[in-house]
């Protein structure tokens, strides 16, 4: 066991391949956030194009493996847009935000809807009748408390897009994954590297579950204690 | 007095069910008037369309001088002043008692938040429960969010207010002190609409009594009347099961 040696040598490179994954996991899920709020509206709209727009996306991404997503964004795009502007590159960044994005908010898309729909419409028909708009009903009545419904799934999808990051290595993203593939491949450390790198997962998901342990008790309205 | 609630020829179908079948009803200013019948008469979705929870198929209804069956009619407006009461009570979980009150006159900025707040603070005194501001619904028994639920309805300064069945989800010792709070109500001169199975209550506190029976109103009269000599069949039948 060479642990002292990988500490060492790798955690300058392994630190900074985690605040890769870091920064474009919190990006991404910024983006995935919007993007699945709008569309689940979308999928909860009137109008039948919004609905169709937004179940052919869900259907889209829930239906295709991330790294053939990812290929795609990364390779695939770019290839068309140079027809028309032959300058345009695309960085691993910007494409791995792309991809992480859109694939979060796909299935955020669901939770939220799945959260929205299990509020109660005796609730929502008690604010209408008091004259409120549907929108406002919407952010002040429904959004709260679907909010509330869904936050242990919400938290979820994001250790599971923080872990999704490690698929982006296939474009080169330089996050913590690579990093290590990199050393690893070098050294022939498999063992130490690879279990430093879970430690570092482990540590962030954990910060991540115990903010959700705090959002929960911050909205727990309607259970004692 | 004038005419609250004007409704002539009103329709509403579910698909091929007809659930109303050409009701006409005017409800006076101060008046009370109580919907009694089976279930699945109506009733309900008759109070629902008076303030267009439920559409209507045909008729028009007129509420308040609104014309509710218009789809023109700025229906958040009318609605502002027209509370109801639910079976359910739907208070919003999320919010204190007080916030739930505050809610709607502070969102549509009828009153600041501190006017709001001493209101809130009016209409839970009155409803007797001023101790429980602070509580979330889940804290309070059925007729205590009941009674929260009208005093909710009352913040916005309704001109009118509908009952739908307000009492039949509670046990039945807290029947009463909800029942004491509409009666106040009444009393102090609110028009009311109320669709119950409290034929006690319809007895002593209404000035009407509707009965409803396959969408449509078979009779109505004075309570005196249609508890002691209804005339059609129906209204009798229906009452001889109940009373």
């Amino acid at each position: 066991m060479h642990f002292d040696v990988v500490l060492k040598q790798a955690t300058p490179m392994l630190l900074e391949g985690l605040k890769v994954t870091i920064i474009i996991s919190l990006v991404s899920l910024f983006f995935g956030m919007l993007v699945g709020l709008i569309s689940c509206l979308f999928g909860l709209s009137k109008s039948k194009v919004l609905r169709a727009v937004s179940a052919v996306y869900v259907w889209l991404i829930r239906g295709t493996p991330m790294i053939v997503q990812a290929f795609i964004v990364y390779y695939g795009v770019p290839i068309i847009v140079q027809q028309f502007s032959p300058d345009f590159i695309i960085s691993e960044a910007m494409a791995a935000i792309i991809t992480l994005s859109l694939n979060a908010g796909a299935y955020l898309s669901e939770i939220f809807r799945s959260g929205i729909q299990a509020v109660d419409v005796g609730q929502i028909e008690a604010s209408r009748s008091l004259g409120i708009s549907s929108g406002k009903t919407m952010t002040a009545i429904i959004l709260p408390q679907a909010f509330k419904i869904t936050i242990p799934s919400i938290v979820n999808q994001f250790i599971i897009t923080v872990k999704d990051t490690s698929i982006l290595s296939v474009i080169s993203l330089a996050e913590i994954c690579n990093q290590a593939k990199q050393y690893s491949a070098d050294t022939y450390l498999f063992f130490e590297t690879y279990i430093l790198v879970g430690f570092c997962y482990l540590a962030v998901i954990s910060v991540l579950m115990l903010l959700s342990k705090f959002v929960e008790k911050k909205v727990n309205y309607d259970r004692k204690g | 007095m004038t005419e609250k609630v004007k409704v002539t020829d009103l329709h509403k179908s579910f698909g091929k069910l007809d659930v109303l079948r050409g009701i006409d009803l005017s409800v006076k200013e101060g008046e009370v008037v109580c919907l009694i019948g089976p279930s699945g008469s109506g009733k309900s979705t008759l109070l629902r369309c008076l303030n267009r929870l439920e559409e209507s198929t045909a008729g028009e209804i007129i509420v308040d001088g609104y014309c509710i069956s218009d789809k023109k009619t700025d229906i958040n407006r009318v609605r502002e002043n027209i509370g109801m009461v639910f079976q359910q009570f739907n208070l919003f979980a999320h919010m204190t008692v007080i916030k739930n009150i505050m809610f709607a006159p502070v969102t549509l900025k009828k009153m600041t938040s501190d006017e709001a707040k001493q209101r809130a603070m009016e209409l839970l005194e009155r409803v007797g429960l001023a101790d429980k501001a602070d509580a979330y619904p889940h804290q309070l028994s059925g007729g205590q969010k009941q009674r929260v639920a009208i005093a909710r309805a009352l913040a916005m300064n309704p001109d009118i207010m509908l009952f739908d069945e307000p009492t039949s989800a509670l046990d039945p010792e807290m029947v009463g002190e909800v029942l004491q709070v509409m009666q106040e109500l009444a009393a102090d001169g609110m028009t009311m609409v109320v669709v119950t199975h409290e034929m006690g209550f319809a007895r002593e506190v209404a000035d009407r009594v509707i009965f409803m029976s396959d969408g449509v109103i078979v009779e109505e009269g004075a309570p005196e009347q249609i508890f002691d000599n209804p005339v059609a069949d129906r209204t009798k039948e229906f009452l001889k099961c109940v009373l």
